[in-house]
């Protein structure tokens, strides 16, 4: 890299390690945020007027009206298949419609009717269906409650937080220009705050209602200046960060509403946030934030907003598990607080004992910027149930190539096609596995997407077809920002086409980035993201092949000269201001480039794109990850909370930058991110292009040793996490899961976020301590899933196959290699024992089936075997999916799927039974009535079994009887 | 040599597909080194030892033995390995995953024997190649071992000839030492006599000065008396002494009468004659009242000053700021070293004010030297610059002396053969740089489209492995990189006929590797034979 970039960056970005606050908005900085948090609760303006109510079919409608300002609202209730309650509040007449987020929803959610119990001129009850669970809405002040039998399952507004900005004509236009020439807004500020109470302030409705009053008296200069200065002081019209200023032509729009959770005190989910798993009250500090930002080094354990934003919070309670999903891509900002938060143990102790206490409640508010109030209540009970609710709106996680599964290598930057073929080679040489390589901006030419740079990739073909010939992958970055270059076909047909996102005046908006000045594409417009999926035709894209797959990064968007490093607020997309869509564009940006991969193949192939930036509905298009996390071992912890998050509100597919992307990581650091990002879905290392290299052998030989042997523990468990990830696409279930997912009833649980489940039936503790010597791993699952036998669950060291019971705080001492994993009792997990160079060479290798079995004897598993990169496995059912399940001494292999079909060569290598007793025979049954004895051996000290090539073909039934 | 031939006969059988008698005496993918633990119908035993199986259970394609052992030809076990015998190229094992993975690695094709994948035996070309190639580096090898000997020798020649000056340096210098001891001798024994006329012609002029002064004195003494004598009555009064501010002894800006009276040596008014004592107090603060009334007040001395070194500064900046800003230094290092040039200037700026002093004594200026004196102090400065030149000459032979002692100090390999580099620069143009390496010296980097040179690092240590120190030079302490390391340089050398740089690359970030041809680090060739054979085990 040449020294004028190194000058610039050090121009550029801050030369201290740590994230600049300064750089990024508190609530107080954000004008609605501080408007809307000033609003003390109790105090709802908002009445229903009942006679308004209609009863349709498919909906309840009903008009809200503020006592204070009469202006009205438009409240719609829906009843959703499965057991799902939609709110949604706009206003009646809108001086101009308002922004409904769009393309997030899979689907016009299906609706179930809605039937009146009871009126009167209180409020209305409504029946939810099944499991006695009733609505009630009340008039005055206006609430909503959700119940179930006697209980009380969740409120709305029932803090009288609702409120709605309505849309208004900016009445003060003419005297403000006026004004604006006599004074300085600094002597406005001045006078305005020597002249005005505190309390007009804070009220937004209030100081409204007084300039309202104002704008209609003949206005004395004065008495305008105080509107006028209202509106500035609220940031009504205008708003200024550091040296930037948001116009808004469309005046104050920000939408709030609150939800009370009885009996709940564990909330979960708004990614991204880097915090505990554990969603903290945030009385005190700052709400949590989602707005898509490119935080430059963030900081850990704080509610800034990060690269995505998914407006969905669950909540948990060992009685039921419900979620919220607030459908605004704008702004956002969520309190939450509770009424337990601030007690000690002792208190709650005593609370308990006197039986005094009050129930346990989380509040929790949304406030956002612009657009409406479209909230989705899942309704549960359980947590899969959530999933499914939440997957049956926005769909679910996209199904990807087996080999994305696989370990990625990853650099800013390799630097030409020699260092690509020396990396390779290293890994050859070393004998540790890799599927793809990956590009970042240097490769191209003068950071100009979809180019090379042509003296380091003067021949791109040549070096994809070197990676075709070890059954290789690589992965080049494609930013949505496009260099301002009148010599580049890019910019020329996206500008000529007026395909740019526009600034307020209406030209070209332009803003800074990697290439320099840089236009940004306006992916929210259908026609756009049709022509740019079409860029990724192999004769667009020139130098590209079959095994070459897309990098989404900078896509909140990252505008370096911007406010908060993005777009400004009043661009416009179309006729809808950035605003009001700013956390839709990185999945919009996603979602052409994956189509755009999907259509270069004819529809045939499954794309692969990685994106930065994401909004609810982006587990759709690929995987997510963490951003520009740093070398630390802080932020090796935070990695397993921040992809829990993201996997319980639908992105499975999430992973960190292994060893750290700024700084150096020490060796042992590098060493465990391996070992802990073998265990996590998306497993890619990744380095800063000032840090020193960092391929896994150049360590030494024991460190590579250590790395090989945790990268090869991921390809071993391939099919596993192939299957896992079919589910997620299948029914929305995460991939990696919190403890509580599993043993909701385990209060133990509930916070737990040093170690997670990989499906159901494996659970990792990764040691993430430096210089560990030890880790306490949870075991849980007393008396849990089979609660008729009350039987303990037991599980075992995938490594030594040692078992322990549960439920326990187990001490497992640790060493260097030492990746502590424990398979459930009552599973049947699949591997591939032999691990080869990449994935692709895996594909027709054999399995090896591990049985755990649980106290009863018992275990099940599955088989899911596809061709690992088509959607033939969706369109033509080309797929096996198979029970296994081991009862009465019988493991048996049962189809699952009788209408698929797909041939595999790979047969069943060798089964291993944990917890097993020696049987005198073992004899394989196959359908054509052959039976073989199959010959064993028995580990008595540690009851393994393994019995020795049964060679049957993966696809067929069999069955093996233990006598 | 027969066993070669023997080896080499029946790599041929198997190319020429005639092989299978011989591939039926082993099982796929052994080597016939271990041929003889796989005894066909004999239970195998792990060459572990760990367990001992029937013979049908090798390569059956499951791993029975904990080392791998009983699955050679197939991917079964985790840690096996897997013989290729390459006929007509090198034999080589590969690990068992690599077995019909759909890659061709064995040249000859034997790793995938059931993966459908279509590779064609490249082991004769392979082979070939590797011969061509073997014999160039052979020859390049051969004549490179015979540069290096005369680099040797010529270093060795250097290294006598360099020890000889040395020797030849300590020689003159002693010589030298001599003469400066003597010369010194000489030039004190002129300059006292020097010294002793030269203090006496000063005394003289002091005399003269002094009685010359005197004379002065009074006459300002006169000249202030009537001045002061405002109403001419032959006294100066208190009243008049009292307009002379300057005259205040405790500064406190006024002249009290009781102060004035001091002045006055008690008395209210003093005549001419009783004035001289008053003279003698006052005369150093006392401004004439003509004087007084036309000096402007001095001009503040900053001012000046303060221009002169802000344009020093400036120009410096501006001669400097190109370079600078082309460069890849950090901003704020740059800030600090201007200021510290800044402050150095200013301390080098010289004072302005020392005017006044300087008038009086202009006034009157020493006679010549007689000729007496004249002749000792010619005399004198001769022997000076006789000893000045001599020492001069000492330097000069202690610099060579350093500058050799450092040459030949330096680590130039086991027999010198890296000397003829030192003191040399080697250049590679690549599209956006020059490098240069100087080796013993440094390393750099410049722009070929204009800017400033970078250090890449400056000569540091051999850094090879410990049996083959010689074979990488490493240079560090260069530039410092933004947020980073100092730049460093890793030179690998290699044999070859010319010395020349050609690559150079930037595998990490600010750590910069060169390749480099000299016949310094050629070995002595084997004979040919041995390198064309000796890698073909079969």
């Amino acid at each position: 890299m040449g020294p004028l970039l190194v000058l610039w960056l050090a121009v550029f970005l801050s030369g201290t390690w740590a994230v600049d606050r300064g750089n990024f908005k508190t609530c107080d900085q954000s004008a609605f945020c501080k408007r809307q948090r000033a609003l003390k609760p109790g105090q709802s303006p908002y009445r229903a007027l009942l006679e308004t109510l209609e009863l349709t079919n498919t909906k309840l409608t009903l008009q809200l009206i503020n006592d204070n300002n009469k202006v009205r609202l438009l409240l719609e209730l829906y009843r959703l298949q499965g057991n799902m309650t939609r709110v949604k509040i706009n206003e009646l007449k809108p001086l101009k419609p308002r922004f409904e987020v769009p393309d997030v929803l899979i689907n016009d959610p299906p609706t179930e009717p809605l039937s009146l119990l009871s009126q009167d001129e209180n409020g209305v009850v409504l029946s939810l269906g099944a499991d006695s669970q009733w609505l009630i809405v009340s008039a005055k002040p206006f609430r909503l409650d959700i119940m179930e039998g006697r209980e009380v399952l969740l409120s709305l507004n029932s803090r009288g937080l609702l409120a709605f900005e309505h849309l208004r004509i900016r009445k003060d236009t003419i005297s403000y220009k006026i004004k604006n020439k006599v004074y300085s807004a600094w002597e406005n500020i001045k006078w305005v705050f020597s002249r005005l109470p505190k309390s007009s302030q804070v009220d937004p409705e209030g100081a409204e209602k007084k300039e309202e009053t104002d704008a209609a008296n003949e206005p004395a200069e004065g008495e305008v200046c105080v509107c006028v200065c209202t509106a500035k002081e609220d940031g009504m019209w205008e708003e200024t960060f550091k040296s930037h200023t948001d116009n808004k032509p469309n005046g104050p729009s920000s939408i709030s509403l609150d939800f009370s959770l009885p009996g709940v005190e564990h909330v979960y989910g708004i990614p991204e946030h880097a915090d505990s798993l554990k969603l903290k009250t945030t009385d005190g500090g700052d709400p949590y934030r989602l707005f898509n930002l490119d935080v430059f080094q963030y900081e850990l354990f704080n509610p800034m907003a990060l690269y995505g934003a998914i407006p969905v919070m669950l909540s948990h309670s060992a009685q039921r598990t419900m979620g919220i999903f607030w459908l605004n891509a704008a702004e956002t900002w969520v309190d939450i607080s509770s009424n337990t938060a601030g007690k000690t143990v002792f208190g709650q102790m005593l609370d308990y004992v006197q039986g005094s206490s009050e129930t346990p409640q989380t509040d929790v508010r949304w406030i956002s910027e612009s657009g409406i109030i479209d909230v989705f209540i899942m309704l549960g009970p359980t947590p899969t149930d959530v999933f499914s609710q939440y997957a049956s709106l926005t769909g679910t996680q996209a199904f990807p190539p087996l080999s994305a599964l696989a370990y990625h290598q990853c650099r800013w930057n390799y630097n030409d096609q020699e260092d690509v073929a020396a990396v390779d080679q290293g890994f050859d040489e070393h004998d540790i596995p890799y599927d793809f390589i990956w590009l970042d901006i240097e490769h191209t030419d003068g950071k100009r997407y979809f180019t090379w740079d042509p003296h380091k990739f003067p021949q791109p073909k040549d070096m994809l077809q070197g990676l075709v010939d070890k059954r290789r992958k690589m992965v080049t970055i494609v930013d949505p920002h496009i260099k301002v270059d009148s010599s580049y076909k890019i910019h020329n047909e996206i500008r000529s086409k007026g395909f740019y996102v526009k600034n307020k005046d209406g030209g070209d908006y332009e803003g800074w980035c990697w290439p320099g000045n840089s236009g940004y594409p306006d992916f929210t417009n259908p026609e756009m993201r049709a022509w740019w999926a079409s860029m990724f035709a192999y004769d667009q894209y020139e130098g590209s092949m079959e095994n070459m797959y897309t990098w989404n990064d900078m896509n909140e968007p990252s505008v370096f000269n911007g406010p908060e490093v993005t777009m400004h607020k009043d661009a416009l997309h179309g006729n809808w201001e950035n605003r009001d869509l700013h956390n839709l564009y990185g999945l919009y940006v996603q979602m052409a480039t994956a189509e755009g991969l999907i259509e270069r193949s004819g529809g045939v192939e499954r794309p692969f794109v990685l994106t930065r930036a994401f909004f609810a509905g982006s587990q759709r298009y690929g995987a997510v990850w963490t951003g520009d996390n740093t070398a630390e071992w802080e932020h090796l912890k935070i990695s397993i909370p921040m992809c829990l998050s993201l996997g319980l509100v639908g992105v499975s597919f999430c992973g960190a930058d292994v060893g750290g992307f700024f700084k150096s990581p020490s060796t042992e650091l590098l060493v465990r991110w391996y070992q802990t990002g073998a265990y996590q879905p998306f497993f890619r290392a990744h380095a800063h292009l000032d840090t020193p290299r960092r391929e896994p052998w150049l360590f030494g030989p024991e460190n590579t040793a250590l790395i090989r042997e945790a990268v090869r523990q991921r390809y071993a468990l391939l099919p596993y996490w192939y299957q896992l990830f079919y589910h997620a696409h299948h029914s929305g279930q995460p991939v990696m899961r919190p403890l509580w997912v599993e043993y909701p009833q385990d209060t133990a649980t509930f916070s737990m976020d040093d170690q997670f489940l990989l499906g159901e039936d494996l659970l990792v503790h990764p040691v993430t301590e430096e210089g560990g010597r030890g880790v306490t791993a949870y075991l849980p699952g007393k008396g849990e899933a089979t609660a008729l036998f009350c039987v303990l669950q037991v599980w075992f060291d995938v490594h030594t196959f040692q078992k322990h019971n549960g439920a326990q705080n187990l001490y497992i001492p640790v060493t260097i290699s030492s990746i502590p994993v424990f398979q459930r009792g009552g599973s049947i997990i699949p591997r591939k024992a032999r691990v080869r160079r990449s994935s692709s060479c895996m594909e027709h290798d054999p399995y090896t089936l591990f049985v755990a079995l649980s106290p009863k004897r018992f275990a099940q598993g599955e088989l899911y075997i596809d061709d690992g990169h088509t959607f033939n496995f969706d369109k033509q059912k080309q797929f096996i999916h198979r029970r296994l399940s081991f009862a009465n001494k019988a493991l048996s292999s049962r189809n699952l799927a009788p209408g698929s079909q797909f041939i595999t060569p790979s047969w069943i290598e060798k089964i291993v039974i944990l917890g097993a007793s020696k049987p005198s025979k073992a004899t394989l049954k196959t359908p054509d009535g052959k039976e073989n004895l199959l010959e064993f051996e028995f580990d008595a000290s540690m009851s393994v079994l393994t019995l020795r090539k049964p060679g049957v073909n993966a696809g067929v039934d069999w069955t093996v009887v233990l006598q | 040599m027969s066993c070669a031939l023997l080896l080499l006969l029946m790599s041929l059988a198997l190319a020429m597909g005639t092989g299978a008698a011989v591939e039926i005496q082993r099982p796929r993918g052994v080597p016939l080194s271990k041929r003889q633990f796989y005894e066909e119908n004999k239970p195998f035993t792990c060459l572990d030892g760990s367990s001992t199986i029937p013979f049908d259970r090798v390569n059956d394609d499951y791993c029975d033995c904990r080392d791998g052992s009983d699955e050679p030809g197939t991917a079964a076990c985790p840690n096996g390995s897997f013989h290729c015998t390459n006929a007509g190229f090198r034999p080589t094992f590969i690990p068992s995953s690599r077995i019909n993975d759909g890659i061709c690695d064995c040249c000859d094709t034997t790793d995938e024997y059931n993966s459908g994948a279509t590779c064609q035996n490249t082991c004769r070309e392979m082979g070939r190649k590797e011969r061509e190639s073997l014999q160039i580096m052979a020859e390049i090898t051969k004549e490179g071992f015979l540069l290096k000997q005369q680099l040797i020798h010529e270093a060795k020649r250097g290294q006598e000839d360099k020890q000889g000056k040395l020797t030849e340096l300590q020689g003159s210098k002693k010589g030298l030492e001599e003469k400066v001891e003597a010369l010194r001798t000489v030039k004190e024994t002129a300059e006292d006599p020097e010294k002793e006329a030269k203090e006496r012609h000063l005394k003289a002029w002091e005399e003269q000065k002094e009685l010359i002064r005197m004379e002065k004195d009074k006459t300002r003494m006169a000249e202030a008396f009537l001045e002061l004598d405002d109403d001419a009555d032959g006294y100066v009064s208190v009243a008049e002494l009292q307009s002379h501010l300057e005259l205040d002894p405790d500064s406190d800006g006024s002249l009290s009468e009781t102060e004035t009276q001091g002045l006055l040596g008690g008395a209210d008014k003093v005549d001419t004659s009783t004035f001289e004592t008053v003279w003698s107090g006052i005369k150093d603060k006392y401004l004439s009242e003509v004087s007084q009334g036309q000096s402007e007040p001095p001009a503040p001395v900053e001012t000046p000053q303060e221009e002169e070194s802000r344009d020093f500064v400036s120009d410096h900046d501006s001669d400097h700021y190109p370079e600078d800003y082309a460069g890849e230094e950090d901003v704020e290092d740059d800030e600090e070293d201007d200021h510290e040039e800044e402050e150095e200037e200013e301390e080098k700026v010289p004072p302005t004010v020392q005017t006044p002093e300087k008038r009086e004594d202009d006034e009157v200026s020493m006679p010549p030297y007689d000729t007496e004196t004249q002749s000792l102090i010619d005399a004198a400065q001769k022997a000076r610059d006789d000893f000045d030149e001599a020492e001069r000459a000492l330097r000069e032979v202690d610099d060579q002396m350093k500058n050799l002692e450092k040459e030949i100090g330096f680590d130039f390999g086991p027999s010198a053969e890296f000397a003829y580099l030192y003191s040399q620069c080697y250049e590679l143009s690549t599209s956006e740089y020059i490098y240069r390496l100087c080796p013993f010296n440094r390393v750099s980097q410049k722009p070929k489209f204009g800017g400033s040179e970078t250090n890449l690092g400056l000569w540091g240590q051999w850094a090879g492995p410990e049996d083959n120190l010689y074979s990488v030079m490493k240079y560090d302490h260069g530039q410092g990189c933004w947020q980073g390391p100092n730049r460093s340089t890793t030179v690998k050398l290699t044999c070859g006929k010319e010395t020349v740089v050609t690559s150079t690359s930037e595998p990490s970030r600010c750590e910069y590797l060169m390749e480099f041809t000299t016949p310094a680090v050629c070995q002595e060739p084997a004979s040919l034979d041995e390198v064309l054979h000796g890698h073909t085990e079969l």
